[in-house]
Formats: C-alpha cells, structure tokens, sequence
C-alpha cells in the first residue's frame, strides 16, 4: 500500500485526547504497556477517556489511583494525578473534592483494593453521597500480587490461597459490592457492567459517561462496577476469559442498575466565598484589644499573690466553674494564671477536682500537688486531699462539722454548710460561690472588680450572674463572721 | 491583642485557622477529641472543611488528599489513633506532603487508659510507619506554645513538604493558661506541585511510588537532605537556668513544668541544677546538650514513659556524661516531691557544690566551637 492510499482514510476512533500521547516506560518496555494481553484494564482506560474527553473535563480531572495492576493509571492519563494508599482512594478522593470541588474526581479501583482493604472507605464515601465518581475494576481475583483469592473471588474459583476452590464455609461468598452500596441512602447512580462481549462494552461506555456527568452536574456519587477479565491470572486465553465474564461471572453478578437518583438529585452548588483573612480573629472569637471587654487598671492585683488552689466534689457542685471564675479574675487581674481539671473516667464517676494557680510570677508547674487553699466540696474530697495541704495553708469545707480525724493543727479550717446556705440564697447550685467568695477572702488581693468582670464573662444568663454575684458577697461575709468570732 | 484563657486543645485549632489550616479530619478519641469539637465549630466557619472520618485510617489518608490538593490540613489524635494512623504518615512522607497532626498522648500500650503519658515518643518521633523517613516533632509545655507550635508546625510542614506532628499529653490539651494570638490570619499558598483540577497543575503527580531501585534509592536520599538539614536549623530547646548547671534535669511537655517547679526550689537550697527541655523531639536539639555537658556533672532524664526520650539523650551526650533516669507511667504524673528527693540524692552522690556566685567559668572559644 502506498502512503497516498493511507492518507484517505478519516480516523474515527483515534487516541483520547485525555491519554498521553507516549506512555513513557523503559526503552525495552516502550513498545508496550504494563498489561497482559486480554486484560481488561486497557478497555476501561480508554472508555474512562473518552468519558474524559467527552464532557471537555481533561484540565479538571483529577485521578486517584489504586494499589494493584492499575497502580499506573498516572502513566496514561494526562490529568492530575494522585496514588493512594491500598484501598484508601474514597478517603483521598473525598478530600479532594471537599477542598477542590470545581475538580472531577475519579477514583479507579480493583476488587481486592476496593471490596476487602479498602471496603470501610468505600462504605462511608458512599454512604455520605461524596460527589464523586468511582470505577471498580472487578475480576474477581488479586491480579497484581499474583492470584489470591479476592472478597470478589467465585465460589468453587481457585486461587493460589484457595487451591481446592473457593469455600462458603471457610471463605464465605462472593461480595456484592454494588447491591451492598445501593441499600444506602447517599448514592445517585450505580450500575455494574461488563466487558464481555461488544455489547456489554458498549454499555460500559455509556455507564461510565454517565457516572463521570453525574459528577459535573453536581449530582453525588456514582459507581460503575466493571466485569473486567484477567486472563493470565485466570490462565485463559484473552478470548475465553472474555466469554468466562459473560458465560460464567455474570451468573454470580448480574449486570444491571442497582440505583439511580439522577432524577431526584438536587444538583450541588459551589461552596460561598470564604470569609476574609480580616474576619477570621473574629470568626474564632479571638477578643481585640479595642473590645469593651478589655480589662481596666481598675482591677488589677493589689497585693503579691500565690495561690495554688485545689478544689474538689461531686460533678454538679460546680468545681470547674469554681476553679475557671478564678482563674480568669487573676488574668483579669494581671497575674499569671492556669486551670487545670481532672478529666476522663474521674469526670464521668461523679467525682471532679481542679488545679488553679495565681501568681505575679510565670508560673512554672500548672500541677497543684501541695495547695495552699484546698477546697473541698465532700467528705471523700476533704478525704482525698487534706494530707496534701500545705502548712499554714487553708481548708473550706463544705460541711457542718469538720471530721474529727481529718484535725490538723497546723492548718487553718474553714468548715459550713455551703450548699444549705446557697439554697436559701436561691438555689442550692451556687454553693461554689458563697465557697468562693469565703477564698477570696482568704486570697485578699483581687479586687472584686476583677471578679465581677471574669463572672460576667463566664455566666452569661442574668438570673445566674446576680444569684453567684449575691453567694459570693455572702461567702465573704461568712469568713469574716467565722473568724471575728475566733 | 488581650491575652484569653483557653484551653490547649482550643488553642491548637485558632492558631491552626489563623496560619492558614482550611481543613480538618479526625476520628473522636480521649484526651484528643476537643481538638476535633473546635474544628466542627471554626472550620466550617472559616471556609474549611470538617470532617469526621469513619476511621484513623481514613482520616490521616484524607490528610493526604487534602494536601495532595495543596490545603493546609490538620487531624488531632492519640495513642491507638496514631498507631493506625502511621500507614498514611508514611505514604505522606514518601510522597512529600505537608500536614500537621495532633498526639494528645494517652497511657498504653492498647486499650492503656486515657490518662497522659509520654508513651507516643517511639512511635511519633522514631516513625511507626514503614520506610526510610522522619517526622518533624514538636512538643509544646503550655497553652501558648500549643498556639505557637501549631503556627510553626504549618510553617515547617510546607517548608520540608513533610507531615509535623505536635506531641503533647492530655496535661496541656485539657489546662487553661492565658493565651495570644497573631493579630493577623495567614493565608495558605497553593503549592506549585498540587493537584488542584486545574490546567496549570494537570501535569502534576502525587506518588510514593517508585518501582525503579536506584529511582527509590535517589527518592530516599533526597527525602534524607531534607531531614539533615532540618537536623542543622531546626532543632529548639528551652534552657531554664541551665547555664552553668551542674545537674541538668530533661523534660518536655508538662514534665518541663514540673521540672522548672523543682528547679527553683533545688537552687533556693543551693542546689547547682537547671532544665534542659527539648522542643523539638525530632531533629533532637544535640547541640543543647553538648554544650551543657562542658559543665554538667550529671543529666537527669524525667518522662512518663519508660524511657523513651532518654535513648535520643544518650546518644546526644554519646557516653560524656552519666545519664539518671527517673519514670511515672500508667497516667501517674512524676511528683514534684519525688523529683527534688532525686536532685537532692544525686547532689550528694556526686558532690556538687552549693550555689555560691552565680559564676560561670565556660572556655568561650571551646563554647563556640561545640
């Protein structure tokens, strides 16, 4: 034939524009690519870009490529390219398009990377109707580590870790991943096709055009499971491992669309404009200085202060809240300050204590092992700690009578019945403040400005705020009685 | 900017929105879990992206998506999360994408509890994952340094193109100190090399893969320069009266509170003694520590683990000087008390002055060549 006669022709199926135009391998492997003859993979590559070149999508593709044969999507595809982790592409791809959602994400998975490591991934990309699309190679086999049985693999189908055939009893049953993920509420469109005879090829084709143009209308997720053939693996000639896709496997999985909300799917529109960098302090409630919040001179430290604060009780006497009012009246105050609770299981069995220190100095280990002020909200928390109190240093007690074996005469003790005087106050929850308030007295150096200040940003219901406001002037009320007396 | 209370784990998030992180994924997990709430709340806000994933598994290999798309991500976790999550903090590694990840250390091994230990240092600083590769570990000792270092974390994850993890323990996840931010939010550059669904980056390719042996073999050279010189200009250490010292107490996280606690009571007694707290665990601050040893009769090595930092300190001091070891683990905390006993023991066992002038007699030159 002469080049005159060739050049006549008019190519009608040529290289999708989205393949490159060389795959760029070894020089002795130039003239081939990294499939066995009769594979399937080659097929669904060319019928996912011409999907590609169909919709005009090639500069916003993104595909997220598997672990197994199709490891090397990135060398014939000419979008952006990203390799996964073994089973993980749902994971990656989700991200991708929840940060890029002007991209189309596509994700090409085999049977093995899809249905058995990667099966939770799937499961929840789906579930939560990603808008993304995923083409599942299934041959019902490992291809790639050489021919071990698959979640996919038939019953009866041997491989190198089934060699009597796969069993029911001992490997259970050929995964149906595309009716599994239809019982689920969050995908629009998925459909399992096969390559086993033109027909079926035909029909692939459609089903992957259309599960990528899912994507660009913004409709969700789409899956298109293909019955792929693996003659080596299968060691079958390419074309009865074509027939044993139609003859044999699609018994076990038949073809079809298991769902299809296309009609229903409200097409997703593009997240708004994010805030400006200017907003953003804002948006995290991060205070200005310019802001009436802003602490005055007026309640500044009149006086050194150490404190090292331990409280104690049951959960629901209000022993954070306690620790965080003080806390936040020394920052208010210009000193150093740290709060720090008790938390897990000690939080959920009924008992809570916290560490808060105040000091004009850095403070150096925010852990108050020896307190100078301990207050203990309960017997068992006076019980806990009242060894650990440092000489010199100070016991409220919210109790009555202080027991009589917890004495010690180089401590001083404060000792009433917080919660019953709260309750005639108004309500039995403020007795953290009237406790408080007796601390502060023993603290003498915040001004009580700063405390109404940390108050006020720390209760934000009025009924509240005036109730502790009236139990802490109480509180100190009541130390100074206690001690006149003395 | 007025200082606010806050706690550690909120801490972590503002200062990771303010330097750019538009994008969180995370699975719930105690002491971590707040750090998670506060993404749930800001990120979305922000105009990021929250997402709770179904697993570790699938979160840190969101993380890789999310960077692979050139955003600045974060996830937050502890122990048993970042066990499962070291498969993805490799492949990140190996496909060079930043992240920053939060340990907030739990007890283990296994179920352990959920009380803070420092148990995580092997499996975050030496790599849990598989392969040739390193991350950049930073361990942050209050709420401040918790909003510092996540800002640094950001800054040093792009720069190496390399995950960051933040080590801290539930201590200074779940205490409240004052804290401030940088008046101004920072906004995350698009990559070069992400893959973003556009016609500039479609040339553009993620991957670890590299099936070639000498191809993989350049690959993990390369990825090794990165990682010396991140040894030469990255690694910190805080000093606390330590010039001079005879007993240099080690600690990071809230063990270096405890020890600065001791420290000042050690030295009202006399007690020539000052702390050496790592900031970085990796690249690990040697140099700190070569310089110290020219005066230093002894290193003490304080952890709530069982001795997980002290091998890094050993190597850093390469036999010069004898190394103590002092260890709470299960969720106890090294007291305060228990300590000093220690400093006080080994000031008789190895006759160390008292503190008299505050003399320090260093060889400036032989200093400046350490």
């Amino acid at each position: 034939m002469s080049s005159e006669q060739f050049s006549e022709y008019t190519v009608v199926h040529g290289r999708a524009k989205s393949f490159y135009e060389r795959y760029d391998r070894k020089p002795e492997l130039q003239h081939q690519t990294h499939f066995c003859p009769g594979c399937g993979h080659g097929i669904v590559h060319k019928l996912l870009a011409r999907a590609i070149d169909e919709l005009g999508i090639q500069d916003r593709t993104i595909l997220v490529g598997p672990v197994g044969c199709s490891v090397f999507t990135y060398y014939y595809f000419d979008v952006g390219n990203v390799q996964a982790a073994h089973g993980r592409c749902p994971a990656v791809a989700t991200a991708m398009k929840r940060s890029r959602p002007a991209g189309i994400v596509i994700g090409y998975q085999g049977d093995g990377d899809l249905s058995a490591i990667g099966s939770a991934e799937i499961l929840h990309a789906a579930n939560r109707g990603e808008n993304i699309t995923i083409i599942f190679v299934n041959n019902a086999i490992y291809s790639m580590t050489g021919g071990q049985a698959a979640p996919t693999t038939l019953l009866g189908q041997t491989s190198t870790t089934t060699p009597e055939g796969r069993s029911a009893t001992t490997e259970g049953y050929p995964l149906h991943v595309s009716e599994l993920l239809a019982t689920l509420q969050g995908p629009v469109y998925i459909e399992r096709v096969g390559l086993g005879d033109n027909k079926q090829i035909a029909q692939a084709n459609r089903a992957i055009h259309r599960a990528v143009e899912n994507q660009v209308k913004g409709l969700g997720f789409s899956l298109i499971e293909v019955l792929s053939p693996c003659p080596t693996i299968w060691k079958m000639s390419a074309v009865d491992s074509q027939h044993w896709v139609r003859d044999v496997m699609e018994k076990t999985y038949p073809l079809g669309v298991f769902c299809d909300r296309t009609k229903e799917a409200q097409p997703r529109r593009l997240p708004p404009e994010p805030p400006s960098l200017e907003a953003i302090p804002a948006i995290l409630d991060i205070v200005n200085d310019d802001s009436a919040e802003a602490s005055s001179a007026a309640n500044k430290a009149t006086k050194p202060i150490d404190l090292h604060v331990r409280v104690a009780g049951f959960g629901g006497q209000g022993v954070l809240l306690l620790g965080e009012v003080l806390a936040e009246a020394g920052l208010e105050a210009g000193l150093e300050v740290s709060w720090l609770p008790s938390y897990g299981p000690e939080m959920r069995s009924g008992t809570s204590n916290c560490h808060v220190r105040l000091s004009d100095e850095t403070i150096d280990s925010p852990l108050v092992t020896a307190p100078n002020i301990l207050v203990a909200m309960n017997e068992p928390s006076l019980r806990k700690f009242d060894k650990s109190v440092r000489p010199g240093g100070w016991i409220i007690y919210n109790g009555e009578t202080f027991p009589t074996d917890c004495v010690r005469n180089d401590v001083h003790v404060l000792a009433l019945p917080f919660t019953q005087i709260a309750h005639e106050l108004g309500s039995a929850r403020a007795g953290n403040m009237v406790m408080l308030g007796a601390l502060l007295e023993v603290a003498n150096g915040l001004p009580q400005s700063s405390i109404d200040a940390a108050l006020r940003r720390l209760v934000r219901n009025t009924k509240w705020f005036e109730l502790d406001e009236l139990a802490l002037s109480r509180g100190r009320e009541l130390f100074r009685e206690s001690f006149q007396e003395v | 900017m007025r200082k606010q209370l806050m706690k550690g784990n909120e801490a972590i998030v503002k200062s990771a929105i303010l330097a750019g992180c538009r994008a969180f994924y995370g699975y719930p997990i105690t002491p971590a879990s707040e750090i998670a709430e506060a993404a749930a709340e800001y990120m979305p806000r922000a105009g990021g992206v929250f997402l709770q994933a179904e697993s570790e598994v699938a979160a840190v290999n969101m993380l890789y998506g999310g960077a692979s798309a050139g955003v600045r991500c974060m996830t937050a976790s502890s122990g048993p999360g970042i066990s499962l999550m070291q498969e993805g903090i490799s492949y990140m590694a190996g496909a060079e994408l930043p992240c920053v990840i939060a340990d907030i250390t739990r007890g283990g091994p296994g179920l352990g509890n959920i009380a803070a230990e420092q148990s995580d240092y092997h499996q975050v600083v030496k790599g849990g994952g598989h392969g040739n590769y390193r991350t950049i570990v930073l361990a942050p000792h209050s709420v401040q340094e918790m909003a510092d270092l996540t800002a640094l974390a950001f800054e040093l994850a792009d720069r190496y193109r390399n995950p960051v993890v933040l080590l801290a323990d539930g201590f200074i996840g779940q205490m409240m100190e004052p804290v401030e931010f940088p008046e101004q939010a920072i906004e995350g550059q698009t990559p070069d090399w992400a893959v973003t669904g556009t016609a500039a980056s479609r040339p553009n390719l993620i991957t670890s893969l590299f099936m070639d042996v000498d191809d993989l073999e350049a690959h993990v050279r390369h990825l090794e320069q990165k990682y010396r010189c991140a040894e030469h200009l990255e690694a910190r250490a805080e000093e606390w009266q330590a010039e001079g010292a005879e007993i240099v107490l080690v600690g990071y996280g809230i063990v270096g509170r405890i020890l600065k606690a001791v420290t000042a009571e050690a030295r009202a007694e006399g007690i020539n003694v000052g702390v050496l707290r790592p900031i970085t665990l990796y690249p690990f601050p040697v140099s700190h520590f070569k310089r110290l040893a020219l005066r230093a009769r002894v290193f003490v090595v304080v952890e709530m683990s069982n001795g997980q930092m002290l091998e890094d300190v050993r190597l850093a001091l390469d036999g010069t000087r004898p190394v103590e070891f002092f260890s709470r683990t299960g969720g106890n905390v090294p007291s305060h008390e228990q300590v000093l006993d220690l400093v006080r023991n080994l000031a008789k066992r190895y006759s160390i002055a008292p503190i008299t002038e505050p003399a320090i007699n260093i060889d400036e030159e032989r200093m400046a060549n350490v």
